[in-house]
């Protein structure tokens, strides 16, 4: 099947992608680039702009149930990874599954499907720590944490700590992708938001007490005889320590600013 | 006494405790409540001695009626006592649990006056969580090894996950170290537990609302090192355990010298045996992951576990005949005994050779390790290229791929002008 190579520009959204997946298969052309309007560059190819449309972006949604519960997840997640050109992996990536269905599951030797689950991994693996390290701090009755991932975790941590803490008004921000999950009691209380400017403030005398109870808890629980730093190490990667509060020795308002690019 | 002074001698008294996770249960979280678990568990943090701190793991006290020689708590040891009260341990886990800092509680506890008032106490803590604060995350509670078999229903009503130390891995070491603890007096309520757990699961098949008890699991711990066991009758034992008991987990503490008795290993150079108890979690593993036996691991004519390998490469190496395995043809039992092989590797190449035979280079991107598994396998009748098999040799390969793992710390930088030299 010969389809034309042109270089596909849409406006970053996952509806956007699936737009222009759409406007492929019906014009017979193949994306071997994607754009964004951040990265504006000339490029050899003829340039298609694709408008996001609700109805052909759903259309292509349902049809990803043909490929099985498997593919069905790599689909939808692999858009919140940090793979490098993710989209041009997704579109290989929805060409193959097209023609196989539900067999894509189990075609993990093939390069594409390989590819593509690894970077769906990365991004399952990075939400399952942060489950774990997030740190919220209780400012005024509202609890408020911040992190910093590769990937965008956002929308799976939010059915994790919306169904453990419902009766909770919190903020979650993510520092890398300038968004919020914010949440508030009550049905259809939970959203995630683009935020541009984010500051914690000061924290009150019983956040304080509570970050000194759980640093002398930390550094007690640890057995000098086993000491053990390349293990820790392995196991919780350094760039996670910044926003914990065990590691913060004068931590008493917002988070440390981030130094160099 | 402040908060802070009782959480760190109670937290510095828990410590030795190895067995502390919060798997084994998936609990949603519900409507005006808050809390709730995950089956794979949650890692919240790492010490500095490399393990996981998932639960806020506490004594209740740390005032105690028994001598146990190889526990810190020892009646005649000279130690800062606390207690909490329960109203203060259940906010300390709520405020903790809020900011996202724990899993759930670890609840243990010193025998303060005798085993019923202790397991008392420890009821009180739970059900002021559980009811007053409507808390839904992982409790794990340990049974006191003596109490009335009520007070432990009551206990296994209210956490997760219950256990019992077994402590030393027979009764001789027993009645040696911790004359006031009877082999009986630990057993029987790794019974009632675990025959409470088979009653609850019966009647929650009947009656969703019945009530659960322990539905994450019961497991214990003992200490290697401070005794002379050899590992078989340590393997055998926890072999035993899992049979008898149904127990999710035996973990093994290596003994830390905390005590100057006479009976243990003498604290002077003594080095805490990291190596064996990281082997003895290897071999337990292979119990309950990889179906194999403590009689296959271990047996007469090899009592202790080989420092150098890890023990499935050991049994494959005793055990060539069994070799090489066909990847495209072998079933899960088979491929789960290659080395380089684990579960998830074994269960991923039982999905791709649905679509396809595979070869060496679909077994790498699947994630076998192949720099142990290529003496093992063959795909489609053939051994990866290049490759040149005999037995020392393939010995010899296998210990040095594990060496850089076991080195030790960097040998200081010679100096040309030191004058030792």
């Amino acid at each position: 099947m010969s389809w034309t190579q042109i270089s596909c520009q849409y406006d970053g959204t996952y509806p956007g992608f699936l737009s222009c997946v759409f406007d492929c298969y019906v014009n017979r052309e193949e994306p071997v680039e994607f754009h964004s309007p951040e990265d504006m560059c000339c490029s050899l190819y003829p340039l298609r702009q694709v408008e996001t449309d609700e109805a052909h972006a759903q259309r292509v949604f349902r049809s990803f149930g043909k490929f099985g519960a498997e593919g069905q997840r790599l689909a939808v997640r692999t858009f919140l990874t940090c793979l490098p050109d993710r989209e041009l992996w997704l579109w290989r990536f929805l060409r193959l599954a097209y023609e196989q269905g539900p067999k894509i599951g189990r075609n993990l030797t093939d390069p594409t499907v390989d590819k593509v689950r690894k970077a769906v991994w990365h991004l399952e693996h990075e939400a399952h720590m942060y489950k774990g390290f997030t740190r919220f701090s209780e400012l005024e009755g509202t609890l408020v944490g911040e992190i910093e991932p590769k990937n965008r975790v956002l929308p799976l941590l939010r059915a994790h700590f919306s169904g453990r803490y419902p009766q909770e008004r919190f903020v979650l921000h993510d520092r890398t992708h300038s968004e919020a999950l914010f949440h508030q009691p009550g049905p259809q209380g939970c959203a995630i938001l683009p935020v541009e400017d984010f500051s914690m403030g000061p924290a009150g005398a019983e956040e304080l007490a509570y970050r000194r109870l759980w640093r002398a808890f930390y550094d007690t629980i640890a057995i000098e005889g086993r000491y053990n730093p390349k293990c820790r190490m392995t196991n919780m990667p350094k760039r996670y320590w910044a926003m914990m509060t065990e590691f913060q020795k004068d931590w008493d308002t917002a988070l440390p600013e981030i130094k160099g690019v | 006494m402040e908060l802070l002074d009782k959480l760190n001698i109670l937290a510095d008294a828990a410590k030795y405790d190895a067995a502390c996770t919060s798997s084994g249960l998936d609990r949603a979280g519900r409507q005006g409540a808050i809390g709730s678990t995950m089956v794979a568990g949650c890692c919240h943090s790492f010490s500095a001695d490399g393990r996981c701190v998932t639960l806020l793991k506490v004594l209740q006290t740390n005032f105690c009626v028994y001598d146990c020689q190889y526990c810190v708590n020892r009646r005649s040891n000279d130690v800062p006592r606390a207690a909490f009260t329960p109203e203060e341990l259940c906010e300390l886990t709520i405020g903790f649990y809020r900011r996202n800092y724990i899993e759930g509680l670890f609840l243990s506890s010193a025998v303060i006056q005798s085993p019923d008032y202790t397991t008392e106490l420890m009821i009180r803590t739970l059900r002021i969580l559980r009811e007053t604060y409507r808390f839904g995350g992982y409790i794990h509670a340990k049974a006191i090894p003596g109490a009335d078999p009520l007070l432990t229903h009551r206990l296994g009503l209210l956490a997760d996950r219950m256990s019992v130390n077994i402590e030393l891995p027979s009764s001789p070491s027993l009645a040696l170290l911790a004359p006031d603890k009877k082999k009986e007096a630990i057993l029987t309520p790794m019974r009632q537990i675990s025959e409470g757990i088979a009653a609850s699961k019966q009647e929650l098949a009947v009656c969703r609302h019945a009530p659960r008890f322990a539905p994450a699991g019961q497991s214990t711990q003992m200490i290697v090192g401070a005794t002379p066991e050899s590992d078989r009758h340590i393997l055998t034992l926890t072999q035993a355990l899992y049979d008898r008991y149904q127990l999710k987990r035996v973990f093994y503490s290596a003994y830390m010298p905390v005590s100057s008795s006479p009976l243990l290993p003498v604290a002077e150079g003594f080095k805490p045996p990291l190596l064996r108890e990281h082997r003895l979690y290897q071999a337990d593993w292979l119990l309950r992951y990889y179906h194999f036996r403590a009689e296959e691991i271990l047996d007469e004519s090899q009592p202790d576990l080989d420092p150098r390998m890890d023990p499935k490469c050991c049994w494959a190496l005793r055990h060539l005949e069994f070799f090489p395995v066909e990847v495209n043809r072998a079933d899960y039992e088979a491929l789960l005994r290659v080395p380089g092989l684990g579960v998830r590797s074994a269960r991923r190449i039982l999905r791709a050779r649905r679509v396809g035979p595979l070869n060496f280079e679909g077994l790498k991107r699947l994630g076998v390790v192949l720099k142990r598994a290529q003496y093992f396998l063959t795909c489609s009748g053939r051994m990866m290229q290049g490759l040149h098999v005999s037995e020392d040799g393939l010995l010899r390969h296998l210990v040095s791929l594990e060496a850089p793992a076991l080195a030790e710390p960097a040998p200081e930088q010679l100096s040309l002008f030191d004058s030792a030299v």
